[in-house]
């Protein structure tokens, strides 16, 4: 009897041993946050990872309030968000929060109807419209005047949203609230919002999956999303008047004049940007930094990836849709990662 | 007697009792961390809460009405699809099959109930909701027009959670009743049967002395349907609106907090979504106890069921 | 039509009913378990087990990280929950007639109901918060207290069937309580206890809403307890719900794993309580 209890203690310690020991090598920093940006992101940690293999940074993506969210309550490292933190937020949180831009993205209209192959054209107004429930046929006059030569079938429009807290959501209505004096009155701008109409995805994977199941639905979704799952999306207009379809030109384009006026905090919307060839629906992704984190080891980690993203890492944007930075955004960001305390 | 032996029983009294207490801790601990986190919300919103259909976080508008109704309403309706058949199979493995059937059947039956609801969920996205979108898309115009019958044909919405919920309620239902029906005096049926009734007259008459016992298995399912989130929250559609269409996207109690949990950004926010799971379980505790409670009742009638003595000869 | 044969057609036409909804319910069963093996098993291959997930969008890759994941989650709910429910389980056998064995018992039925989305909030306010940290031990603690309610009743209910002369014999030859208790009623039952922990284990490693906030997860190969942790249920979750074809296929072959994990261990269930009842009908 004595023996068999022993016996069983020991294997006990064993496993405990077994399990907790190889956590002593690694650098582990968890993360987590919007979904816009996570296949780039995803790419960047695992390329990372490949580079320095002790440090393994995990992200999930959860959505744009989530990383707000976590990173408040401190239960992750850092966040990622492409919805600015509000003032409001950023006074709640228990120290001082740090945005970083880390690329460029586009939110496109993506729809599936069926039998349609042509590319719809929209415009800002059209957009909002949609979204409110105010447009709820595919052969509404709205849609087809901007489509002359596409016949346009007698189908109900189904809208698809985020069910969670997402910054791709944020830009979206930012972009809306600016072409759309009710949608800023009725919805406004936020990570989540109350949606007039429509069925809920979780992330952009969610809002994509239904889309492209859906016969008859309009969403918004992060361009990646998009290309990968080859679903239909549209040029939207913009403020000159042209339609331009989202592109990493095009996308770089909206972002050259806020280059030069970059505020300090780096957090800046250029949704609706003036200009020749620019996309109208284009943003920044943020990184959330704490400036004084309490693991030094991780923050010395942490300060050392967001250094070679903003400067090696920048090559894998083209490839999955992103736009890289303008230089002179990544020589004010490199000076700001100087503020982040390391020891 | 060796004076050890009453120290050493009270040491065994207390040491197992101390797990005890540690399970109830847990309930009661369930309960009072619920109502402390959702305090902020209780204080701003009262019992407005359960009365404002506007969820607009935003805002900071917290109303979950459309919420409640998602979940009744799906529960609801699933019990109405799973109560005939869960009852059918019940009776059918209870009474009426072949013995060499009934050991598979039982199996199959609690497979149902083992399938996880993530691969139900799984199943419900890739095969049920297609299906179900098919079937509104052939739903004729006349019908169309009824109120419960419209709206564009999603796949995702009332209907097709109701369906999965079904299917996972039923093996609950027909396990419970099955033992609701087992213990039915057999001098009841024998009776029955003695006075000339056929097979369903027969088992008719236990289902009547079975009630308050399966009125119990049915609660226990509606219990088990109201607090189901993975697969529902994969095909319901998400959508917090109050609508009588099935066709209707909707939205329960249990997915709103699966799918906004992480991400509630300040303190109102997360208060409110606790504040829901804290309805949750105060309703399943409520119908789950209730449930246990007619169960219990119904075994007691039946044992108190006299059976006759052998008559005593005289010697 | 007489009335005999009116009744006699209507019993029938019940039967056919019952047997019928036997079928109803089988055509789910069917469907269900054929889409998990169909489109599971052409993706259930080694790399599957022994492979990492890929960055976004890059096709293949493998769920070991997940596999792993489950197993050291649900043997850290085992860890906490088969003390904590046989013990109480003992005490409600023992002390059976007490009113605080009854409160017990309702204790345990009512958080065998409690919905698994509410014990991941809790979890997470109280496992999660406080160390500011998502983690597989706050996960092994949600799935933990949703397994003490099962293994307890079972307890409980297998401890009463074993007859009381086995314990009387005991304590007749002056065995204290605990003694005759631990040495020979629960070996007796042990069988059953057993079983009653492998069914507990396959309900759990089937959840997925107490994962979400307080294991999360893990892209990358973890064992660290105080880390997020992949699952294979969180996974197929997260598969499924996305778009790409990838993703889809391999969260089928994770539903394909997780089903044959619940057969399994329902099958060596059914076995073993066939055998236990054999055994006691000796």
């Amino acid at each position: 009897m004595a023996s068999s209890a022993s016996r069983f203690a020991l294997a006990i310690a064993c496993a405990a041993a077994i399990v907790a020991a190889p956590a002593a090598q690694k650098i582990q920093i968890n993360g987590a946050g919007a979904t816009f940006p996570y296949p780039i992101y995803s790419k960047w940690f695992s390329e990372y990872n490949k580079l320095h293999a002790d440090i393994q940074i995990n992200y999930q993506s959860i959505g744009s309030g989530g990383g707000i969210r976590q990173i408040q309550a401190q239960t992750v490292f850092f966040g990622a968000t492409d919805g600015p933190m509000t003032p409001e937020q950023l006074l709640a949180s228990p120290g001082r929060i740090l945005h970083f831009p880390m690329v460029l993205g586009a939110v496109v209209p993506v729809y599936n109807i069926p039998n349609v192959r042509a590319e719809l054209k929209f415009t800002g107004a059209v957009l909002a419209d949609i979204f409110l429930g105010k447009i709820t046929m595919w052969n509404d006059p709205a849609i087809a005047k901007l489509n002359a030569g596409v016949t346009l079938p007698g189908t109900a429009i189904t809208v698809a949203h985020r069910a969670d807290g997402s910054g791709t959501t944020y830009i979206w209505a930012d972009y809306l609230s600016k072409v759309s004096p009710e949608w800023k009155s009725r919805v406004g701008i936020n990570t989540s919002v109350n949606w007039p109409t429509g069925v809920g995805g979780r992330g952009n994977e969610g809002v994509a999956g239904l889309v492209s199941q859906t016969p008859g639905s309009i969403g918004y979704v992060e361009l990646i999303y998009a290309l990968q799952n080859k679903i239909s999306y549209g040029p939207v207009q913009n403020m000159d008047g042209e339609f331009a379809k989202a592109s990493v030109e095009s996308v770089t384009a909206a972002a050259a004049s806020a280059a030069s006026h970059m505020p300090a905090d780096f957090r800046v919307s250029i949704t609706n940007a003036p200009g020749k060839g620019v996309y109208p629906i284009s943003s920044f992704t943020w990184l959330l930094l704490y400036e004084n984190p309490k693991n030094k080891t991780q923050s010395k980690a942490m300060v050392d990836f967001v250094k070679w993203a903003l400067t090696d890492g920048q090559k894998y944007c083209a490839e999955l849709g992103y736009a890289p930075l303008p230089e002179a955004v990544v020589k004010l960001e490199l000076a700001a990662l100087a503020k982040i305390k390391t020891s | 007697m060796p004076r050890s032996k009453p120290r050493s029983e009270l040491a065994f009294r207390l040491g197992t009792g101390a797990f005890g207490v540690i399970l109830v801790g847990i309930v009661a601990a369930i309960g009072i961390v619920l109502a402390r986190q959702s305090m902020p919300s209780i204080q701003k919103f009262g019992l407005n809460f359960w009365q404002t259909e506007t969820w607009d976080p935003v805002v900071g508008e917290f109303g979950a009405l459309p919420f409640i109704w998602g979940t009744l309403y799906s529960s609801a309706l699933a019990l109405l699809i799973a109560t005939p058949i869960a009852l059918g199979i019940a009776v059918f493995i209870s009474e009426l099959c072949p013995t060499a059937l009934r050991q598979p059947l039982v199996f199959l039956t609690e497979l149902l109930a083992a399938i996880p609801s993530i691969v139900y969920g799984l199943w419900g996205i890739f095969v049920l909701v297609p299906a179900v979108r098919a079937l509104e898309s052939a739903t004729p115009e006349w019908l169309r027009r009824w109120p419960l019958f419209s709206g564009p044909p999603l796949g995702l919405g009332m209907l097709a959670a109701a369906l999965v919920l079904a299917v996972m309620v039923v093996p609950f239902i027909s396990s419970v009743s099955r033992e609701v029906l087992k213990s039915v005096p057999v001098a009841q049926r024998e009776g029955a049967y003695a006075l000339g009734a056929t097979r369903f007259e027969a088992i008719r008459a236990a289902l009547f002395y079975a009630r308050t016992g399966i009125v119990g298995a049915i609660m226990l399912g509606f219990g088990r349907a109201l607090g189901e989130t993975m697969a529902v929250t994969m095909v319901i559609g998400n959508n917090p609106r109050i609508s009588t269409s099935l066709f209707a996207p909707q939205y329960t109690m249990a997915a709103v907090i699966a799918n906004e949990f992480t991400e509630a950004a300040d303190e109102l926010y997360l208060a409110a979504l606790v504040e829901i799971g804290l309805v949750l379980f105060v309703i399943t505790l409520i119908v789950n106890s209730l449930s246990r409670l007619l169960i219990w009742s119904m075994n007691r009638t039946a044992r108190a069921v006299v059976t006759p003595e052998p008559v005593k000869v005289a010697a | 039509m007489t009335a005999t044969v009116r009744r006699k057609v209507l019993s029938w036409v019940f039967v056919a009913f019952c047997a019928g909804s036997v079928l109803l319910a089988l055509v789910p069963l069917g469907f269900v378990l054929f889409f998990v093996v169909s489109r599971g098993i052409q993706s259930v291959n080694l790399a599957f087990f022994t492979h990492m997930p890929l960055p976004v969008g890059e096709a293949g890759g493998g769920m070991a990280n997940a596999i792993v994941g489950t197993l050291i989650v649900s043997g850290l709910a085992a860890a906490m929950a088969v003390p904590i429910g046989v013990l109480s389980g003992v005490y409600m056998a023992e002390y059976s007639g007490t009113g605080f064995a009854a409160s017990v018992r309702f204790a345990a039925d009512t958080l065998n109901g409690v919905p698994s989305i509410v014990i991941g909030l809790f979890a997470y306010v109280v496992a999660v918060l406080p160390f500011r940290q998502f983690s597989a031990l706050a996960g092994g603690f949600a799935l933990g207290v949703m397994m003490i309610p099962i293994i307890a009743r079972t307890t409980e209910e297998l401890l009463l069937l074993v007859p009381g002369t086995m314990r009387e014999g005991a304590l007749a030859l002056g065995a204290t309580r605990a003694r005759a208790v631990f040495s020979v009623v629960v070996p007796a039952a042990l069988p059953g206890i057993i079983t009653g922990v492998v069914l507990a284990l396959a309900r759990i490693a089937g959840e997925t809403a107490p994962l979400l906030f307080t294991a999360f997860n893990n892209r990358f190969f973890s064992t660290s307890l105080r880390q997020p942790i992949s699952t294979l249920t969180v996974q197929v979750f997260t598969y499924a719900t996305g778009p790409y074809e990838d993703w889809h296929r391999q969260a089928w072959a994770g539903a394909l794993v997780l089903v044959s994990i619940v057969l399994v261990c329902s099958m060596l269930a059914r076995v073993a309580t066939r055998r236990l009842e054999r055994m006691h009908a000796r």
